[in-house]
């Protein structure tokens, strides 16, 4: 640390500063943003998966009471494309306009806009546009999408391919030729529906030429850079507040449609505009994660040494590319594939291909949850193919604790880590060892007990900005913030990241107290307003927070504290080297009761006139911290399952995991993020899938047919950490936000399939859904016919 | 035709003349502009937008405000009593029970409802109880030590207020 005391409030269970407002109704979600005057928009989306649109008939809506003004996307072509910040090799990008003009690509493309009085006046006078589709053959599988002949989503493209990722490293083919045991599985990873329980809305005002843009968004600075730049208007005057935002896990890690539409009527209409998403809308609109299809081989000697690795995937992007979707499957995926592991060859190939579907980007882990889950699932397939116990064949062929920085076969540098001792922790945690017995029972019981593990490492700390150029990501991967003393001592923080449930004011805030010398409650951290932020904020996505934004936040904090220093030395006539900054007050070593307080020298540097020669007056530090390497957080998580003979229906009956995100902030913020995280990755396992029929209807259309998990879906968690510094930043921070969904997966989904094995069951698609399991069951010839 | 519509919300008697059609959650965060009571789906699954009405945890995008007409309803706003918040208010923050912040409300809300009706409950009723709220953030793991921690602390003040029901209700 460079801070020059031991951490008081860093590794502390802190209570939230954020949580006064939340528990109380206080917080102000961007739906609760009403202004006078204000008008709202409503979009007319096409029922169809795929139709060019031939006419639209806006003049019974027009009529309508109350009704403002109608609008087709011809009407609307000022606001310009949507974004999109990736350009990997080989890329077909695609025109992406916020509402359709030639045709619809997936069912919920937006075809005509009405902004009304009122949001019922709105929707009534949406349900009389006309619009007169000429249906087109319609292509929903990615596969299918990838055969000649098969429907174009972008005919100017030629293809529905998007892009060809090809990594290699190692001589694949020895590594097959050489191979006493090869196992071959399909793996897919299904369609999710990211489901952020607060729907998405935009709220925006256009007053004395400045647009107030207010939106749930995980990237406000993103959203105010497009937003000047396709509405014509300076990047001084707009400004977008995020402000609480009720969760977001990669679905508002976009420039929306609905941002740059409400921008632009706001500020033609001249009065404030309103759009909040219904949420079966929303199952429309707003992008959905996953959705790979992997044929994968495995190479390995029958004592468990893996000795290559061959994977072709096809990702489904949907209908258009999104602002970070081609990063997905191939830079936070491919890279990380070989996991934890030393692999001597790999070859994989992804595809990404157009479909009339939702759009695809990052939902929670992004990339790296389909990365463990395939790899994962495919060391279990080789641990059952040789009679080997699967902790042991990941014990076998982990990277060795000596062997770090480790070059990984894909082609990164994995700075630090230590697996054997997380794996031997949480296999300790679960009683690995006793578990057999365990099984034993649960079958005098009518079920079928079983036990799976997961490995992982995953991708974090986004990212290096020359990194970032190399890969075809269009911006830095940097992170700012600003620390204000006021003369009276306060402190406010201004942070470029932008939370929605991450708890940034208190951990930042427990940051900046350390270097600061003070308290936690002595410090205001703000956030999620481009106007009050240093200038630019990448966000927050990708477990990159802490590991970049909560940097930059100390290197701010250290440089003011060094600043307080330099006037506690000048004041209390001593040498720098001798000043302490603890506890509010500054001192010379030893003489603690002449000191002054923290606040007699932020006024010292707002009088100015008893300051070190040449010292500039003020207490102010801003930081861009470009981290120099990716974090690599890792750990084992291990599910214990029962499934029901009868039903099929799957308990979780002990869950156990131990991970290392490096130094911990806040373990209590920690353990939070984990519960969360497992309980998706869970739902990923055994409940969500999105599914559409072969005329690209979506079918799992609302929260009545898509089973986001509830409290009697999940258990109690038991969970522990080791840590293991990184190196790559100042605190050896890693990031903790997605590793519980990248762990629970495969943990979960490997503990089913191994409660099945002895029903000589091999592999089952998840979702794990009762009715599936239950059919394999009596395919295997148990149950009760 | 607009209805005449009274309703008390956290202690406030309302009159209103309302839309029939308009329903409680939008006459609360509409026509009150108490926006502490979220919506966060159309379908009656998430629970976000759950009131107590006459004591009783409802979700507010089923009910219509006219059918709400003479009724007694508290929102997230009228859980803390003379500045001094709610136990279930200070267990969610203490045991980490919220994240994003969006569901809170409803489960709190659910959680008063279920703690009036059973003071002392195992983790699986606590579940079992919530399974209509949903909470993407948190894995519920927090939110039942919220619940449970609340439940002892409300039983320790039971001899003051024997009745959390009453509390809820004034």
């Amino acid at each position: 640390m460079t801070a020059t005391t031991a951490p008081t409030y860093i590794g502390t269970r802190v209570a939230r500063k954020e949580d006064a407002r939340l528990i109380t109704g206080d917080g102000t979600f961007t739906d609760d943003v009403t202004l006078p005057g204000m008008a709202y928009l409503t979009l007319v989306r096409s029922p169809h998966a795929h139709a060019r649109i031939r006419r639209i008939d806006t003049e019974a809506a027009k009529k309508e009471p109350r009704v403002v003004a109608v609008f087709t996307g011809k009407d609307l072509e000022a606001t310009g494309m949507l974004p999109v910040f990736i350009n990997v090799p080989s890329m077909n990008g695609s025109k992406h306009m916020p509402i359709a003009t030639d045709k619809a690509r997936y069912a919920g493309d937006a075809v005509a806009a009405v902004v009304a009085d009122s949001r019922d006046a709105a929707k009534r006078a949406a349900d009389l546009i006309a619009v007169d589709y000429e249906p087109l053959p319609v292509v929903v599988d990615a596969t299918k999408a990838l055969e000649p002949g098969a429907p174009l989503v972008h005919e100017e493209l030629g293809s529905n391919l998007v892009f060809t990722y090809p990594v290699k490293g190692g001589d694949i083919d020895k590594a097959f030729k050489d191979a006493e045991v090869k196992v071959t599985q399909r793996i897919v990873n299904q369609r999710l529906i990211p489901n952020a329980m607060e729907p998405r809305a935009v709220t925006a005002k256009f007053e004395a030429g400045e647009l107030t843009l207010w939106s749930s968004t995980q990237i406000p600075h993103f959203v105010q850079l497009i937003a000047a730049l396709n509405l014509g208007l300076g990047q001084n005057k707009v400004r977008v507040i995020a402000p609480e935002v009720g969760g977001g896990f990669g679905s508002k890690l976009q420039v929306y449609a609905e941002e740059l539409l409400v921008g632009y009527l706001a500020k033609t209409l001249r009065r404030p505009v309103k759009w909040t998403e219904d949420r079966r809308e929303g199952y429309l609109a707003t992008i959905h994660g996953r959705d790979h299809v992997s044929d994968v081989e495995i190479a390995a000697k029958k004592d468990g040494t893996i000795l290559g690795l061959r994977v072709r995937t096809v990702a489904n992007v949907g209908a258009y590319l999104q602002a970070f979707a081609p990063a997905i499957p191939t830079i936070l995926h491919v890279f990380i594939v070989p996991g934890p592991y030393r692999i001597p060859a790999f070859d994989y190939e992804m595809r990404g291909a157009y479909t009339n579907t939702t759009p695809v980007d990052a939902y929670r882990g992004a990339g790296r949850p389909e990365a463990v889950y395939l790899i994962e699932r495919v060391v279990d397939r080789l641990a059952d193919e040789i009679g080997m116990d699967p902790a042991e064949v990941r014990r076998k062929n982990f990277i060795p604790a000596d062997a770090f920085p480790f070059n990984t076969i894909s082609g990164i540098t994995y700075d630090s880590g230590n697996y054997e001792p997380a794996l031997d922790r949480a296999l300790a945690m679960a009683d690995y060892k006793g578990f057999e017995k365990r099984r034993a029972e649960a079958k005098t019981r009518g079920k079928y007990r079983g036990i799976g593990i997961s490995s992982y490492v995953e991708i974090c700390g986004l990212a290096p900005s020359k990194a970032n150029a190399a890969l075809g990501v269009g911006w830095g991967g940097y992170e700012s913030a600003r620390i204000r003393v006021h003369a009276t001592g306060t402190v406010q923080v201004f942070t470029g990241t932008s939370p929605h449930g991450q708890s940034h004011e208190t951990s930042w805030a427990q940051i900046a107290a350390d270097a600061l010398g003070i308290s936690p409650n002595d410090i205001e951290v703000r956030h999620g307003d481009t106007f009050e932020s240093p200038g630019m904020g990448v966000g927050t996505f990708g477990s990159r927070s802490l590991a970049v934004g909560g940097i930059a936040v100390h290197k701010a904090a250290v440089k003011v504290r060094e600043k307080v220093v330099q006037i506690g030395a000048h004041i209390l006539e001593a040498s720098p080297a001798d000043v302490v900054v603890e506890g509010g007050k500054v001192f010379v070593k030893g003489v603690p009761d002449k000191a002054k307080s923290f606040g007699d020298i932020s006024m010292a540097a707002y009088l100015a006139n008893n300051l070190p020669d040449g010292m500039e007056p003020g207490l102010e530090a801003t930081v861009y911290y470009d981290p120099p390497n990716f974090t690599f957080p890792f750990g084992t998580h291990i599910a214990e399952v029962e499934i029901d003979g009868e039903t099929g229906s799957v308990e979780i009956v002990k869950y156990s995991a131990c991970d290392d995100c490096g130094r911990q902030i806040n373990p209590m913020i920690v353990e939070g993020q984990l519960h969360g995280g497992i309980t998706q990755g869970i739902g990923q396992a055994l409940y969500e899938g999105a599914v559409y029929d072969s005329n690209g209807q979506l079918l799992s259309g609302s929260m009545m047919e898509y089973h986001v998990p509830r409290a009697d879906d999940v258990p109690a968690f038991d969970l522990e950490s080791t840590v293991t510094l990184t190196g790559t930043n100042a605190l050896g921070v890693k990031g903790i936000g997605e590793a519980g969904t990248i762990g629970s997966t495969p943990a979960a989904g490997n503990a089913v399939m191994d409660a099945l094995s002895p029903l000589g069951i091999k592999h089952i698609d998840m979702p794990l859904t009762p009715e599936k399991l239950w059919r394999a069951i009596r395919a295997a010839g148990e149950g009760r016919r | 035709m607009p209805h005449a519509v009274a309703v008390t919300v956290n202690g406030t008697s309302y009159s209103r003349e309302i839309e029939p059609t308009l329903l409680l959650v939008e006459y609360l965060r509409e026509t009150l502009g108490l926006t502490g009571t979220h919506v966060g789906c159309d379908t009656s699954q998430c629970g976000a937008c759950t009131v107590l009405v006459d004591g009783r945890a409802t979700k507010s995008c089923t009910m219509l405000a006219v059918q709400a007409d003479g009724a007694d309803v508290i929102t997230v706003e009228g859980l803390a009593k003379n500045g001094e918040l709610h136990p279930i208010q200070r267990a969610f923050a203490k045991e980490h029970g919220l994240q994003c912040g969006f569901c809170t409300p409803g489960l709190m809300i659910t959680a008063v409802d279920f703690l009036a009706r059973n003071a002392s409950p195992s983790d699986a009723e606590i579940r079992h109880a919530i399974a209509g709220n949903l909470c993407r953030c948190t894995g519920y793991h927090n939110i039942v030590n919220a619940i449970r921690s609340a439940s002892a602390e409300m039983r320790q003040t039971a001899g003051a207020q024997p009745k959390v029901a009453a509390e809820v209700k004034r």
